[in-house]
Formats: C-alpha cells, structure tokens, sequence
C-alpha cells in the first residue's frame, strides 16, 4: 500500500470517491505521521480521537453521496482560529487554558463540508513574527535543511505550524492567516503552496486579531490545485463579520485551466531591490520567461509607494495590535498574575508582562505610541495617507495588468537567531508581501526552486481584489512550469 | 428672568454649564450584539461572546440605533451626519471588556442642533447641541460584595447608547435642571430613550466653570454621572461655590473630573482613577463607515411625533386652552395622548367641534384627573379612569345630566372603582334635576322658608341669591341643574 | 525625529497596562527608538490632500436587525474565567 500521507488533497478526493481508501484510513496515517513527526513541533495540541470522530462522519457523508472537496481530508488548524472545547491561544502564555466556546467561521466551514481536524498548529505569538521563534511554545522547525547539512531552519512565520506540517506530510493541508505575509513568506521557506484571498474572502469570525484590517485567513496546500480546493472550502460570505464581503465564491478548480495566453503579466520595477541575492533576481526571471513561454505578455509596472509599504505597515498594524490585544486582561480568560496586596491594575502589568513575548511587548508598545496623544496625526493618520497610496498604486497597475509577479521573499529560509535580535532586519522579510497585505489584493506563494543550498524558494502572483481565479491560474501555470518536485529528507520520523 | 449669581467677597462670579447627557438608546438588542437589553436579569445572563470580548469576537450594527440616533437628532433640529465613523476609545477597567469603548470621536452621527428651555417664570432659552454620537455602555463593577474582590457583570456592557453634548450655554442651575428636564420629554416623546435616571439609562456628566461677568471662560471640571436633575442642580451650586472660593483665595481650578456624592452634597476629585488617561482614538477597523441617505432620513422624519414644543402652541393657539394647562400637559407624551384622546372622544359624544371642549378638559385633566393620580402615586398610563371614560364623565356634565360639583363624586368613584359614570349616576341616583316643574316647586318651599333672607335680598342685598342657590341645590342633594336653579330663582326672589 | 527617553518608555508602559521592570527602561527606548527611526522615512512622502484609507473593502457597512439572537449563556461566558463568583467575574479590587 502506498503512503497515504503522500497523497495530495485532490488525489485523496479521487480515492474516497472510489472507495479505495477510506477517511479514517487516511486519518490514521496522519495521526501516526503527527505522533512521529513531534521534532518539527508543528502542533502545540493534537486532536486524534476527534480527529476519528470526524473521519467517520466524513466516510458516512461519502456514503451517502455527499462528498465534497474536503470531505475526509485532514487537515492542521493554525492556533489563531477558534475551534470549540480545543487548545486555542494563538500560541500566547496570556492565553494559558482558554478553550473557546465557539467555532471560527472558517474551520466550522471545513468542517461542515467533512474535513478532519488533526489539531491546533504553532505559529509566532500572535502571528506577530516572520520565523516562528516568537510562539510560546517554541519555534518549528523547517522540515527541509540544506544540503548536506542537519542545521535547522526557521520555517517562515507566522505560519509556522501551518507550512511544517503540510510540508512534513502531517496535515493535507492547513489554516493560515496573513497580516503581512504570514501565509506567502512560510510557503515560500517550505516548498508549499499559500494563497491569501482578498480581504473580505474569509470571515475573521472566531479568529484572534492581530491587526484587523490587514489579517485575512488563507490556506497552506501542498500545491496549487489543493489550494484551490481549500480557499473554496473556507471562503464566502458571513454576516458575523462586518468587514466580510457579500459575493458568491467562484469554483476555484476550475480556474486552473493552465491558459493564460494573452494575459498581461506586471513586472513591478521598484522589487528590484539593492542588495537582492543573485538567485532571487534570476528566479524572477525564471518566472518571467515561463510567463512569456506560456504565451503572457510581461509588461513592466511602476509601484512607487513600494519602499514605503513596510514602515507603513509598521505603524498600522501595532497601532491595531495595540488595541485588539487590551482584552488580554487577565480578567475574564486566560492567564492572571496577581501581586500580593496589589490592586486591579498590579493585576493587569502584572499579567500582560508574564503573558506577552518581547516582540509582542513591543508592538504594543509601538502602537501604543504612535496612536498617543500629540503623536497621532505624525504617525498613524500619516500612515494611513501613505496606505492609501499604496493601494492606489496597484489599483492603477491594475488596469494594465492581469497579474503581478515577484519575488515572495528577499531570501530563502534562514538559520535560528539569524534575525532575532534585529527586530528591522526580520522585518524586512516582509518587503514583498506586505504590499499586497496593505492594499488588501489577493496574492500567493508558489514554490518555484532551490538555492545553492537546496532550500526553497517561491514567487509571489497578485491579483486584483476578488480576482483569486487568477492568481491560481498563473499560480497553476508557474507551478507546471517549475516542475518543481524537490521533497524535504524525512530526517523528523 | 434675573441672572444667577454666585456672590463672592471680591465681587461677582458667573457660572458656565455645558452637559453631557448619556440616555441609553431604546432597542431590544445591544449596539453591536444580539444579546438583549432588558434591565434586571440575572448577572451575565445578557451577554454574547461579543460583549465579553472573547478573542475573534466581532461587531456587528443594530440598525435600530443608528435610526434613533437619527430620529434624535431631527427632534432636536440638528444636523445629521449621512457619513460618521466609529472608533475605539482605549482605556482599561475591569467592566470594560475590550479593553476600547467603540465609541465615534471625529465623525459623529449627528451635528449641531438646539433645545429650548422653558423656564419657571414662563420665559424660554435656546441651549445649543454640539453633537450627539452612538457608543456603547460598559458593564458593571460591584465592589462592595466581597472584601477582596469587585465583582463584574457585563449586562450592560454593549448597550447603545446615545452621549449628546451641549454647547457651554447654561448659565445657572435652574437652566441645567430645564434642559435635562426638556431633553428627557423630547427623548420619551419620540421613544428614543425611557429617561428613566433611577435606573441609570439617563446619566448626565456637568461641566462648570466660573468666571467673572464679561471675562472670558474658566477652567471647567467634569462632574461625572450624576443620575438626577436635582443632584445636577445641587452638585453645580457645591462646584460652583468651590471654584469661586479657589479663584478667590488667589488659587487656580484645576481642570479634572468630579464626583458627587448626594449624601454631602459635595463633589469630589476623582483623580486617582484618571492618571494619565490617553484614550488613543482611532477609527475601529473590525467596522465600515455608516452611510446612508436621504429617504433613510426622511423615513425616520416621518416617524417622528408631533414635539411638545409645536403640540404646546397648537394647544395655545387652536385649542385655547390655558398657556399653563398646555405646558403641563406637553410635560409628558403620555398626557397629551390621554387628553387628544379624551378631547377627540368627547367632542364626538357631544356633537360639537374639540375647540369648543378642550379648555374645559384640560382643567379636568391637569385638576381633577392629575391631583388624583398624584395622590395615588400613579402615573397616567395606569389612570383607572381611562381617556374614552372620561369623555363619558364630562359629557355628563355637557348634556346636563349631571352637575360640575356631582361629577367631583361620580370621578372619585369611578376612580377607585374603575366603574363607567352612567353605571355610577344611575346606581346612585345622582342624575340632575332638570325638571322645570319639580324646581320651581322646590324654590317656592325654599323662599317661604327663609322670609327673612328674603326682604334683606329684596332690600337691596342682591349677593343673597348665592344663599338661595345653596339652599335650593341642598334641597336636592345637589342634584339640581345650577343653570337652571339660577335662571327660576331670580325671577321669583325678584317678585 | 522621535526620541524616547526612559520616562515615556515608563508611561507608554503604564497606558499599555504592561509591567516593566525599571532597568529593562532603558534598552527598550533605544529599540523602540530604532524601530521609530525607521518608519520615521513616512515623512518624505507626500500626503497632502491625500484623504487616509478608511476601510480596506469597497462595501458599505451592513445593519443587523434589531432582534434578541444571543445572550442566555451565563456558563460559557464564565467558563475560561480565572475566577468567577455567583454568576459574576471577579477581580481584585480596584486601589485608590
């Protein structure tokens, strides 16, 4: 029998259909790969026995001939979505034992169409990193190294959880969520697929906010098909979310005709940054000629607000952060430190300083800053003018182009500490995603080849807002064209 | 009328009042949940997930607060803002769940507007309104339970809630006590508010501040939360006072936020709780902009009723009635609804147009009915003489089938027994005696009776008819038609 | 060009309700004041008359009904509390 855990979420969906394999069979192969793959640390809880559960209800549902595209598919939920009676706490000391009483929108979707859930996965304390080392409960490691080496690597973040375990082969495909470039830069680290819908694709329903009006759930797949597969799973309208968009979800799959002759493809001139590695900048231009060769037309953008995007993105969202994370009050769930013969608010210093990270501290602290009294109009309204030329900008590059395409991240993956004590130099990891995080466009992360060392690497397609279909089809088309199918050394089992 | 004065040892002090009213929205669900409303469940038992912050919890509007605020502002003649903007107001306390109030700061959804006051000697003022914006109430803290712990219950955390802002117009107590008192009528006219400020769900937060006449404003202190119009007006006498007493002393008034505790009668510093309040407003990025347009407006304008201001000049002026009857009964929505429905009913029992009954009823109403409900201690919604019963009462007292002074009987029957007034006068036997025949007889027995009264009255003591109306109206157990006892005993007396 | 010094790192600190013991004051203006810097390079851009983003989505904000839909679950919303009391969250008293 072959390996189940190989099986792509398309493939699986072909067998259930035939009755050659059942959900729980797959089930149980994931939940041995997840008991045997704990070095990676992708999961900081593990679901098996609901996991069966649901198995089983997936098998019924394809009995009785209602299979959809993710009936019976186990899937990693990131610790960022609410899943009712389980381990939920963005991976945050502050959110100690709380277990919601409710379900986010977006798992109780895969859930309603019989997906599995295998369990919560780690990611950077409230998303708020861009390698994983800022969770609580450790950083994951990335299943791929280097040739010839047993370094490890960070995975990316903050989905750090999610790009592991899919990448590991212990999930078919999970939950993510994107502030600016959680989803693409982790998939570009890990050989995976990510794509992050347009703002308002996905309900933030039941999803701990980091910066509201930048997060926005996504899907980690192992490629662009299965991607599809899942946005369409978790994607459409909800009234319990005000900034959800009322519009019918397209069928994803179907985008992926792999024709993409006459598009016009963007080439934003501002990417090409000083200093960029060699192998990046030929990547990209990898991308490019594949572009040509599957009959694009490549057309050379200007995005001049492009330098600018991550110091804005820096003020915007810790100002948000800032806020949304002031219900971290030791009050009504989570941690609480008392101080002896302290009042209400010892408890409150005391329990946001044990319950926070450092990186966390200082995005609040930041936010905290630029949206006090005398410092607003300088920092934050500043901010928001500047984003609002960013988003201009695509907007007026989109009415040339189809699609844009980069780089999804200025380097492939990088060693533990590397970055960690330079807080400006993990953040411009970010440099190409958070663009696209600002302005609120679809983009996604392909995995298109190896470094010198043999790690992955990705490139980045942007869409225009609503238009997903695209991106996954010239996502499907760089994908086929990369043949990429390098696979990490399974040296975690 | 004279202007208020604070007296001090240097000289002479005016006070400057602008006030904050917060009046909690009436809607069956909260601001930004489906969780109810209702005043008095058990502790967190009206509570979503949303109002208690649970993390990924979002807002969503109730439209029925947005058309309040709208409705608000039009019975106030504001401007109404087609585009307004939440934001977060961020500050901790335990009974503030998100750690923010979503709140509107820049953009609110209604502009400037104004109030006329109606003041004791009958004189009016317009006090400007500054702004009136939606926000939501926080829960509460009870600290007074256990010896270490406040405890939180969070019903009210989520309430929509309507803070409307005066301009710095008032210049004296009695002009507070006006306006809230003015404000309260208008809100429970249109039924944006109850009003009811024992029960907290209308809270008025006072700025005062002092100055001597023509300088320009003091520094002002907030008194937080007072929840009576008179702790309003005893609250700004204490500040006002105290302020002048600083000035005075070559001091300076602090600008802070005060308490008033009514059982001193003084206000306090509140300080402490204040330390380094920053709020950090900015717009709330889990919620889009509120727009809407002009047939939104215009829908809401049509649902309004008529103000008290307009109904008062129509009562006046159409009506006839008594400038003082008018204002009393505009006081209230409810008893310009009893008396239009009294007046409509007893114009059509008795055939003639409601111009020519309704200044008789409004004594009835504001004299009789009202001094009865007070003394009970009712309101007149709970009146046990409903408006159509009485019509019935006073349209007796119309067609002659009974006297003025008969009725005063028949009323306080009906009203501690709920009984209609002809069920009354019949069982009682209290119908007037309109009989010409059966008066005249008894006219006759009363002038031989009184032969003395009767040669002072022919002697030129005219005023002695009253002592043989009374005699006459005795005779018949009041029953007698006074018009009728009066139009036959002249002629008779006069021989 | 901002400069934060050790008091404003101590009142941020305060208004953001986050303990910070008094010799971590010091390295933490200087982060902050790196981090600051550097997004301090928003200024060369021009923004007059440039009006702020003010939502991300092209739709217009929806209205819920004004039905009673939820509320009625005193237990699940008590049910993460590090200590709730007869129905009630408690917390230590507020100090004057």
């Amino acid at each position: 029998m072959t390996d189940l855990t190989k099986l792509k979420i398309a493939e699986a969906r072909d067998l259930l259909k035939k009755g050659d394999i059942s959900a729980r069979e797959l089930t149980e192969a994931y939940i041995s790969a997840v008991e045997a793959a704990d070095a990676l640390n992708a999961y900081v809880a593990k679901t098996p026995e609901m996991a069966l559960e649901m198995a089983d209800k997936a098998d019924a549902m394809i009995k009785a001939g209602g299979q959809k595209g993710m009936t019976g598919i186990p899937v990693g939920i990131k610790d960022l979505f609410a899943t009712k009676g389980v381990h939920t706490q963005a991976c945050s000391h502050i959110l100690d034992g709380f277990k919601p009483e409710y379900e986010s929108t977006v798992s109780q979707k895969l859930w309603d169409d019989g997906a599995v859930m295998l369990g919560k996965l780690n990611m950077d304390e409230f998303a708020m990193g861009s390698s994983n080392e800022t969770s609580y409960y450790g950083p994951v490691k990335n299943p791929w190294r280097a040739k010839g080496s047993n370094n490890d690597f960070v995975p990316g973040g903050s989905s750090g959880g999610s790009v592991a375990s899919v990448a590991g082969y212990c999930a078919m495909g999970a939950t993510a969520s994107d502030t600016g470039g959680s989803i693409r830069q982790p998939a570009a680290f890990t050989g995976t697929f990510g794509i992050k819908p347009t703002y308002g694709r996905c309900s933030r329903y039941g999803m701990v906010a980091f910066a509201s009006s930048l997060d926005q759930a996504g899907t980690i797949t192992r490629d662009v098909r299965d991607g599809a597969i899942m946005l369409e799973s978790i994607s459409g309208f909800d009234a319990k979310d005000s900034t959800s968009v009322d519009l019918p979800v397209p069928n994803f799959e179907a985008a992926l005709t792999g024709d993409i002759r006459g598009m016009k493809i963007g080439i934003p001139q501002e990417y090409h940054l000083a200093g960029m590695p060699a192998e990046i900048e030929a990547l990209w231009h990898q991308g490019i000629e594949w572009m040509k060769a599957a009959g694009a037309e490549v057309v050379d953008i200007n995005l001049p607000h492009t330098k600018y995007a991550l110091p804005t993105y820096y003020i915007v969202a810790p100002a948000e952060a800032s806020s949304n994370l002031a219900r971290y009050d030791g009050v009504r769930y989570g941690l609480r430190e008392t101080v002896e013969g302290g009042g209400l608010v010892d408890m409150y210093e005391a329990t946001r300083a044990a319950g926070f990270g450092d990186e966390v501290k200082r995005r609040i602290m930041i936010g905290t800053y630029v949206l006090s009294a005398g410092y607003y109009d300088a920092y934050y309204l500043k901010a928001q003018k500047v984003r609002k030329l960013i988003s201009d900008d695509f907007k007026r590059a989109f009415e040339k182009v189809d699609a844009i395409l980069t780089p999804t991240a200025p380097s492939a993956a990088f060693a533990f500490g590397e970055k960690s004590d330079d807080p400006i130099a993990m953040y411009l990891n970010d440099v190409f995603t958070v663009p696209a995080s600002l302005a609120g466009i679809p983009g996604s992360s392909v995995p298109a080849g190896l470094d010198a060392n043999g790690l992955p690497l990705g490139l980045q397609i942007l869409g225009k807002a609503w238009d997903e279909e695209t991106v996954l089809k010239v996502s499907g088309v760089i994908e086929e064209a990369a043949g990429f199918t390098a696979k990490p050394e399974e040296w975690w089992r | 009328m004279g202007k208020y004065i604070v007296q001090g040892a240097t000289g002479d002090f005016e006070i400057v009042l602008g006030l904050e009213v917060h009046a909690q929205v009436i809607s069956n669900a909260k601001l930004f949940s489906g969780a109810a409303t209702e005043f008095g469940a058990e502790p967190n038992a009206q509570v979503s997930l949303v109002d208690a912050a649970m993390p990924g919890m979002l807002p969503t509007i109730n439209a029925e607060c947005i058309r309040q605020a709208v409705r608000t502002g039009l019975a106030l003649g504001a401007q109404i803002n087609k585009f307004s903007v939440f934001d977060r107001k961020n500050y901790f306390y335990a009974d503030l769940p998100q750690g923010y109030q979503i709140s509107q700061f820049k953009h609110p959804i209604v502009g400037e507007g104004t109030v006329t006051l109606d003041l004791a000697d009958g004189s009016t003022k317009e006090v400007g309104i500054e702004r009136i914006h939606l926000e939501q109430d926080a829960g509460k803290s009870m600290h007074d339970q256990h010896p270490q712990y406040t405890y939180v219950d969070l019903n009210r955390s989520g309430v929509a809630l309507m803070e409307i802002v005066s301009k710095p117009d008032m210049r004296s107590p009695e002009e507070a006590g006006a306006y809230l008192t003015k404000l309260r009528t208008i809100l429970r006219y249109i039924g944006s508010c109850d009003g009811n400020m024992e029960q907290g769900s209308m809270r008025a937060d006072v700025n005062v501040s002092v100055r001597r006449p023509g300088e320009p404003f003091g520094t002002r202190c907030e008194i937080k939360n007072v929840n009576s119009i008179r702790f309003v007006r005893q609250a700004i006498e204490y500040e006002a006072q105290r302020q002048v007493d600083i000035i005075e002393a070559g001091g300076k008034v602090d600008q802070e936020t005060r308490l008033f505790d009514p059982n001193k009668g003084e206000t306090r510093s509140m300080r402490s709780k204040e330390e380094a309040h920053d709020y950090r407003y900015f717009p709330d990025p889990d919620l889009l902009p509120v727009e809407f347009d002009d047939a939104f407006i215009e829908a809401a304008r049509a649902s309004l009723p008529e103000l008290p201001d307009h109904k008062k000049a129509r009562f006046v002026e159409e009506l006839g009635l008594p400038d003082y009857n008018a204002s009393v009964l505009v006081a209230e929505k409810e008893s310009c609804d009893y008396f239009e429905d009294l007046i409509a009913a007893l114009a059509k029992k008795v055939g003639k147009d409601v111009k020519d009954v309704a200044a008789k009823a409004s004594n009835w109403v504001t004299g009789d009915l009202f001094g009865a409900l007070n003394k009970a201690g009712k309101s007149v919604t709970e009146s046990p003489v409903s408006a159509a019963q009485g019509a019935d009462l006073l349209a007796l007292i119309e067609d002659g089938t009974i006297s003025g002074r008969i009725a005063k009987d028949v009323f306080e029957i009906m009203f501690e027994t709920g009984k209609d007034a002809d069920v009354i006068v019949e069982e009682k036997g209290l119908k007037q005696v309109s009989d010409t025949g059966e008066i005249e007889k008894i006219i006759d027995e009363v002038i031989a009776a009184n032969p003395g009264q009767l040669e002072q009255y022919r002697a030129g003591k005219d005023k002695l008819i009253g002592f043989f109306v009374g005699q006459v109206m005795k005779a018949t157990g009041g029953k007698a038609n006074p018009g009728l006892v009066n139009q036959l005993l002249k002629p008779k007396l006069d021989g | 060009m901002s400069n934060i010094d050790k008091a404003t790192v101590a009142k941020i600190a305060r208004l953001a309700r986050i303990k910070i013991e008094d010799e971590k004051l010091e390295p933490l203006a200087g982060e902050l004041n790196n981090i600051l810097g550097w997004v301090e390079q928003l200024d060369e851009v021009n923004t007059d008359n440039i009006e702020p983003m003010s939502s991300v989505v092209d739709a217009k904000l929806r209205w819920r009904a004004d039905e009673v839909t939820d509320g009625d679950k005193q237990q699940s919303v008590l049910k993460n509390a590090p200590r709730g009391e007869y129905g009630f969250f408690a917390v230590p008293k507020v100090i004057e």
